[in-house]
């Protein structure tokens, strides 16, 4: 199989999975436990809090510890508008192509009364920091933009909207989901005041991740109990995954130049041999996205048969297609960078890392030609594409 | 398990029927590119039966197989007999689709009501012209 979905998860390190072995099978003590065996698993926790805290430029006592990913932007989000609600100010600004985990946790603040802003990502799939500034009002509380998009990979002005946010005083927070471990981020160079991040994006395990949230911010607990995580999010710590979790990311923030070099060629040669196939585009600028990211649309087929062909292939990928997901619209993320519907369908995004060769690269772009010709040839849509009836978009 | 039964991928792996046929007497097309399933029936129909007919679809695996078992399933009946063609049967030929996947079925079984109103209105008006 070629692997080339690592934007929905990656396979873990094997000094990832080896920490989380070893850590499962000897320091299985709970490290709310005073007795040495749970002070050592209390160890183990810390440790991984610093070494985390130490990659992004953040003090110990900044990270929280989170089931990952979704939780953390839910955690983040309900804190600043707590926060924000006290003291009268109840508007949030984001953008139309964020996670749903921070565009349903939106709307629900929204039916408690909050107002909220999302900003326009433009066909290049990239914030203007001069229409985040006039966004901004008195009544601001947080502004969340996600660092780089998990669909089309584009990689926002993190640190000029960090800066505007911070000259007007709002909380910053962002979803960074897709760029830990795969982009260097230093919280404090980028002016983020909250961050969310995941362990499985970057070679981790899947049910852990972390928040960063800035020393002042006092987060609001999801999940009462215990005072584990101090008082911020109760639950015995997963100690192993926790663990692991560092494990990934040190690996990774390490090498991150290194992969990033070899990855970026790849993927530009791949955008390169797939704009080659008539009537396609590539969605999202070009230069300003994650290393490892190509998504494309293909005019007049539809998404879910494309993948399924290319599964026969041995080509794992993904599309934005409505037929993927089991609704009807496709990607919000396509059709914010204004695609149309039916361009939309026939998306596919493919994430490589440093585990994909040159010759995999080679063999998915003859593999995307063939099979996007062999559908074209039974789709009505092309049909009427060629024969004239209908006009081309792409 | 596999998102589809083996039936399913087997269809929309090989699909039956798939082409055009220039010189059709019933051509019926439905579905909405919003929505990201377009399904095109092609019928030739001679003496009240369905002699030839093929597909051309642009949707997702399901909307392919559901089109093709269709085609399968109406080719060499009576005109009579492919009007009382079900998305159930279409499904159940397919041994089942994902609930979500249903409206597949569904769009098979318009496309082919679809292609037979228009024979019938084009047989019609040449009864007319015979007249």
């Amino acid at each position: 199989m070629i692997y080339a979905d690592n934007a929905a998860t990656t396979k873990m390190s094997d000094a990832a999975l080896n920490v989380m072995i070893q850590t499962a099978k000897e320091n299985w003590g709970n490290p709310s436990s005073l007795y040495t065996h749970g002070q050592r698993a209390k160890e183990i926790v810390e440790k991984a809090r610093e070494d985390i805290a130490g990659i992004i430029g953040a003090d110990r006592s900044e990270i929280t510890f989170t089931s990952g990913g979704s939780e953390s932007d839910n955690q983040a989000i309900l804190t600043a508008a707590m926060l924000g609600e006290a003291k009268g100010k109840k508007h949030i600004i984001s953008d139309t192509f964020e996670h749903h985990a921070v565009l349903h946790t939106l709307s629900a603040l929204e039916k408690k009364g909050f107002e909220v802003t999302l900003l326009d990502v433009h066909e290049n799939g990239i914030i203007d920091p001069a229409e985040l500034e006039a966004a901004i009002r008195e009544d601001t509380c947080l502004v969340t933009i996600m660092f780089a998009n998990n669909e089309i990979g584009t990689i926002q002005p993190i640190k000029q909207l960090g800066q505007i946010c911070r000259a007007h005083g709002v909380i910053f927070h962002t979803d960074a989901v897709q760029a830990v471990g795969h982009v260097h981020i230093n919280v404090n160079e980028y002016n983020i005041d909250m961050m969310s991040a995941s362990a499985h994006k970057f070679n981790g395990p899947k049910g852990a991740g972390f928040l960063y949230a800035k020393k002042g911010i006092g987060l609001s607990s999801l999940i009462e109990g215990g005072s584990q995580e101090k008082g911020k999010r109760a639950g015995t710590e997963n100690v192993p995954a926790i663990a692991a979790m560092a494990a990934a990311l040190k690996e990774n923030a390490d090498k991150t130049d290194e992969r990033s070099a070899i990855v970026t060629k790849m993927r530009d040669r791949l955008i390169e041999g797939l704009l080659a196939i008539p009537h396609s585009v590539l969605n999202g600028d070009a230069k300003s996205r994650l290393p490892g990211n190509a998504n494309l649309c293909f005019e007049g087929i539809e998404g879910e048969s494309l993948l399924l062909l290319l599964d026969d292939k041995g080509i794992a990928a993904s599309s934005g297609s409505a037929c993927t997901s089991g609704s009807l619209d496709p990607s919000h993320v396509l059709l914010a960078i204004g695609r149309a519907h039916d361009v939309a369908h026939g998306s596919l995004r493919l994430t490589i890392n440093e585990e994909t060769s040159e010759k995999d690269i080679e063999y998915i772009i003859e593999s995307v030609t063939e099979v996007v010709e062999r559908l074209r040839s039974f789709s009505p849509v092309w049909r009427d594409l060629i024969t004239g009836k209908r006009q081309f978009v792409l | 398990m596999a998102l589809y039964s083996e039936k399913v991928m087997d269809h929309f792996r090989n699909p039956r029927n798939v082409g055009v046929i220039e010189d059709a007497n019933g051509v019926g097309e439905v579905g909405n590119l919003k929505c990201g399933d377009i399904m095109k029936m092609y019928l030739k129909i001679e003496d009240d039966i369905i002699s030839d007919v093929k597909f051309e679809t642009f949707g997702c695996g399901s909307a392919i197989a559901s089109s093709s078992m269709a085609t399968e399933l109406i080719k060499g009946q009576p005109v009579e007999k492919a009007r009382e063609l079900t998305n159930q049967a279409v499904a159940e030929a397919l041994d089942g689709l994902p609930d979500y996947k249903m409206h597949c079925s569904v769009l098979a079984e318009e496309a082919i009501i679809a292609a037979l109103d228009d024979y019938e209105k084009k047989s019609s008006v040449s009864d007319l012209s015979d007249k």
